[in-house]
């Protein structure tokens, strides 16, 4: 054989094995759930002022925890959350000043994970098992959490907690069709990612629609339709910790 | 050959050492596959032909994972066409009803551990259809 002619074999064998090899291991085909919603920047509002006007309400932490099968740990040392109140004081360090009064800088505000533009926690992830997906939710994959806890430490918020004993002795009442998660994995607030795939809110909005306070507004900040862009317009809202640079996507209204 | 007695002996204990493990599991009861869970609920085909999954489920389960969980897809295509959601507790344990007589007990016989129900709940769920079905598990 010549040279140019075992050249000519060699290159074509080589161009033709690619899309023989994909044809061989055959990609399956799948396709998104056609129920979901669709959004290019999810966002969240939380108004203060409705929230508080149901004193000790703890239907959106409920709803949440109930979906997702968080466990109730009685050690607080081992606590797992993925929505809950916190003092006023403490969410917004920045914006109390010293003469504000105690039962103002004590005001339950609902915390949950921000999503944020710039997630530290995705950063420091060292197995990708925690990214941003295109429409800004940063997602959790518990299949490949390591349990180093990166995350939890580079969160500015707190949003994560780590599972430091196996959760299932601690579900209140029949688990739902959710995973529980396992003993060693961090887990937090996905902005329920599997009821958006059903076209279906977050359970914290459901739930707190149901009751009719309407204090949480779910939605695309893409979109100058939606109700959370018109918020977003039209209202001076708060973030957490602004100056972090974390761009966080749950708003508040103050 | 002045060792042939020798060596003979030493053949036998490294034939009985090397096979060992496969006589403990026959005197185990090991020597038949176990009989597994029949499919509850009438379906007569899995996903795909039987063959398929009995050699490929778990790179299709891992496929699936990995589609849902990190790419937000939810319906499988199968190589004939129809169409599933693909969830573990939604999909597959509705007519694999019991991990425990199908799944779990395979894995035992094989040897083989698999860590799917340290999370993924065991009960079966009723899931109709894939559209707009309500409770489906990520």
């Amino acid at each position: 054989m010549r040279r140019r002619s075992f050249l000519k074999i060699a290159g074509l064998s080589l161009a033709g094995s690619v899309p023989a090899a994909r044809a061989l291991t055959g990609s399956p085909r799948t396709e998104p759930a056609p129920e979901a919603v669709r959004g290019k920047r999810w966002a969240m509002v939380v108004d203060q002022g409705k929230c508080l006007t149901k004193p000790g309400c703890q239907v959106c932490l409920e709803a949440c925890h109930r979906a997702h099968n968080v466990p109730t740990v009685p050690d607080p040392r081992h606590e797992v959350k993925w929505v809950w109140k916190e003092r006023l004081a403490n969410v917004f360090p920045e914006r109390v000043t010293p003469y504000v009064p105690a039962q103002v800088k004590d005001r339950p505000v609902v915390v949950l994970c921000n999503h944020c533009d710039n997630p530290p926690c995705v950063r420091v992830c060292p197995t990708e098992a925690t990214w941003k997906r295109p429409d800004g939710i940063v997602m959790m994959d518990e299949h490949r959490c390591i349990g180093c806890r990166y995350c939890i430490t580079g969160c500015p918020y707190g949003a994560r907690s780590f599972n430091f004993e196996d959760p299932r002795p601690h579900l209140k009442g029949e688990p739902t069709d959710y995973p529980t998660r396992t003993k060693g994995v961090v887990e937090k607030c996905t902005f329920c990612a599997e009821r958006l795939a059903e076209g279906r809110p977050p359970a914290c909005v459901e739930a707190c629609d149901a009751l009719g306070v309407r204090a949480i507004t779910f939605g695309d900040a893409a979109d100058p339709g939606s109700a959370v862009s018109a918020l977003l317009r039209t209202q001076d809202l708060a973030r957490r910790k602004p100056s972090l640079g974390t761009s966080p996507h749950v708003f508040y209204v103050l | 050959m002045h060792d042939t007695g020798k060596v003979l002996v030493g053949l036998a204990v490294f034939a009985g050492v090397a096979t060992g493990p496969a006589w403990y599991g026959l005197g185990r009861g090991k020597g038949q596959p176990p009989e597994l869970a029949k499919p509850v609920g009438g379906a007569t085909q899995c996903i795909e032909p039987t063959s398929v999954m009995r050699a490929r489920h778990m790179e299709i389960l891992n496929q699936w994972r990995d589609a849902v969980v990190r790419g937000d897809q939810r319906i499988y295509v199968a190589s004939d066409g129809q169409r599933h959601r693909m969830s573990l507790t939604g999909t597959c344990l509705r007519c694999h009803a019991e991990p425990a007589k199908f799944c779990i007990k395979c894995h035992e016989y094989a040897g083989v551990e698999a860590f799917c129900w340290d999370c993924h709940q065991q009960k079966p769920r009723v899931v109709t259809a894939f559209r707009g079905a309500a409770g489906g598990e990520p």
